[in-house]
């Protein structure tokens, strides 16, 4: 399915919605056969643009969380009650609908092995969907480039690809690291707050190592751990950031 | 007939208010907070207004007393270039006219002139005779920050990116001058009723 | 919405940009006109929620990029840039 990528301008194509997996109560992944797709690298994203019989549009931004090797196309998107296109999305859209989308887009935030590593992710909620597709394409290469994931979510229950990432962290090279900020379960040893300078210090490599972050999530997360790490003296320029705006589209 | 997302309606209002509405426009309830930069935050010690310009005498209010003049409420429909609409909005402000007295001019036109470096520009009659306000209150709230508190320029007749948020001034000119969005592809005047949102609408 | 929020990534600008330019730009680097400072445009702060979008130098705020989209038409304007340097692209 991944063709070399053409050069030239992105336009609007169709694709076909496939079927859903419903990732946590309110996060729901949709599969999509793209016949037009040209291939993306992890971490881009697409623009989704929604057309009532009016005319009227409204688009949103949506990661890619497939890898380029993986068979279908596939964007998590997180329902927001009072968005305007998640709950289309996840609620209205039905398997044998077609979506509108333009992409890949983005160049800035990805990671492929030419990058290099190690490689430390960091995700706030829906914030972890491209981190999901870069750590997806390091699997489907058998690639050995050690990741690390920090992972906040508000409980348990809100991590989204949670089995996956339990499979996948049995890896020699990738650790998965969670942090539950409202509510833990019984017996739960792991971190239990916000991402601070103490648990950056502690799961981080440090910046003599150089490694490649990649923050994703909400505004105020991601402007805290970027400025946190850059404190620590991370290289700027090694600290990629993705800013949801104030949730997750 | 172009791609139609089956079963997608949006977040706009039906409403009989179609004659309220001008073309392309969409009606919501929601007040969107748009920006080309970060919100300013001049504290009220410092804020002043101006009328500058094509005038033998400069004016200055300091924000007491600029409170101190005569204010009025209006209720008013506004229509932003990004195609939404909200109706029967509520401003308390100082009508522009107000500010403009015993000012002798020959200019034309206006540039208003905001914190945080934004400008727009205006025929100085689309200021006059009721059209135009510098207002502190929405709502019967102090106007918030993001929406362009302590005071932006109220001008409801034409599309909402020349209400000029975060305004200090208004520079009385004999030629006209583009402002930030005109000199980048939007409207010169932005009438909502022509539909004049791009340059050379 | 808090003032962050407003506040996006020069990666957000990439769809328009993808619709017009054949190179991919926002993982092309830039300098700012008023300030010197270079950097990837997509590691630039970015507003779009406005009637157009609006990128601004990191470290000056100065306003580097205006895209707007509208009415069949795009207009761009550069004024803030200096120069955007962009790669030649390599197959992924």
């Amino acid at each position: 399915m991944a063709r070399a990528a053409v050069l030239g301008r992105l336009t609007w194509q169709l694709t076909d919605v496939v079927e859903f997996v419903d990732e946590t109560p309110r996060v729901r992944s949709i599969v999509l056969d793209a016949p037009e797709w040209p291939g993306h690298r992890p971490g881009q994203h697409v623009d989704v643009r929604l057309t009532a019989e009016d005319g009227y549009q409204a688009e949103r931004s949506y990661s890619i969380a497939s890898a380029p090797e993986d068979p279908h196309l596939v964007l998590t998107v997180e329902r927001l009650d009072d968005g305007e296109v998640s709950p289309y999305l996840v609620g209205e859209l039905q398997p044998g609908d077609k979506l509108e989308l333009r992409g890949p887009v983005g160049g800035y935030f990805v990671w492929t092995v030419e990058v290099g590593g190690p490689v430390l992710l960091v995700a706030g909620g829906s914030g972890v969907v491209p981190l999901m597709a870069m750590l997806r394409h390091r699997v489907g290469l058998g690639d050995g480039t050690p990741f690390r994931l920090l992972y906040s979510s508000r409980s348990l229950d809100e991590v989204i690809y949670r089995d996956e990432l339990d499979r996948l962290a049995a890896d020699d090279g990738i650790e998965v690291v969670h942090t539950l900020t409202r509510s833990q379960p019984d017996g739960w040893t792991g971190y239990a707050r916000r991402i601070d300078e103490q648990m950056l210090r502690e799961v981080s490599w440090p910046a003599r190592e150089q490694p490649r972050v990649y923050v994703c999530g909400p505004t105020r997360l991601v402007e805290g751990v970027a400025s946190t790490l850059v404190a620590l003296g991370h290289d700027p320029d090694r600290v990629k950031t993705e800013r949801f705006g104030p949730t997750g589209g | 007939m172009a791609f139609v997302s089956r079963g997608f309606r949006g977040r706009r209002r039906e409403g009989s208010d179609a004659a309220r509405m001008p073309p392309g426009q969409y009606l919501t309830d929601d007040f969107p907070v748009l920006s080309a930069g970060p919100t300013p935050h001049t504290p009220l010690d410092e804020w002043t207004f101006s009328i500058r310009g094509e005038v033998d005498t400069p004016k200055t209010w300091t924000w007491e007393e600029f409170r101190a003049l005569p204010s009025e409420t209006t209720t008013k429909d506004i229509h932003c270039v990004t195609k939404w609409s909200k109706l029967d909005t509520e401003w308390e402000g100082v009508s522009v006219d107000t500010l403009l007295d015993g000012i002798d001019t020959s200019a034309e036109y206006i540039l208003a002139f905001c914190d945080g470096g934004y400008t727009t520009n205006l025929p100085l009659e689309d200021v006059m005779n009721g059209k135009a306000w510098v207002a502190f209150g929405y709502g019967g709230e102090p106007l918030e920050p993001e929406h362009g508190g302590p005071a932006r320029l109220l001008v409801p007749h034409l599309y909402f990116w020349k209400s000029a948020k975060w305004v200090r001034g208004l520079e009385l000119r004999a030629d006209d001058e583009p402002g930030f969005w005109e000199r980048y592809g939007y409207h010169n005047y932005g009438d909502p009723w022509r539909e004049q949102r791009y340059w050379g609408d | 919405m808090e003032d962050a929020d407003l506040r996006l990534d020069g990666n957000a600008a990439a769809g328009m940009f993808g619709e017009i330019f054949a190179l991919e730009l926002t993982s092309a680097r830039a300098r700012c006109a008023s300030c010197g400072t270079i950097a990837e445009l997509g590691a630039e702060p970015m507003y779009v929620h406005a009637p157009g979008i609006v990128v601004r130098c990191r470290n000056c705020d100065d306003v580097m990029i205006v895209a707007v989209h509208g009415g069949g038409r795009y207009w761009l304007g550069f004024t803030g840039t200096s120069w955007i340097e962009a790669r030649e692209p390599t197959q992924p």
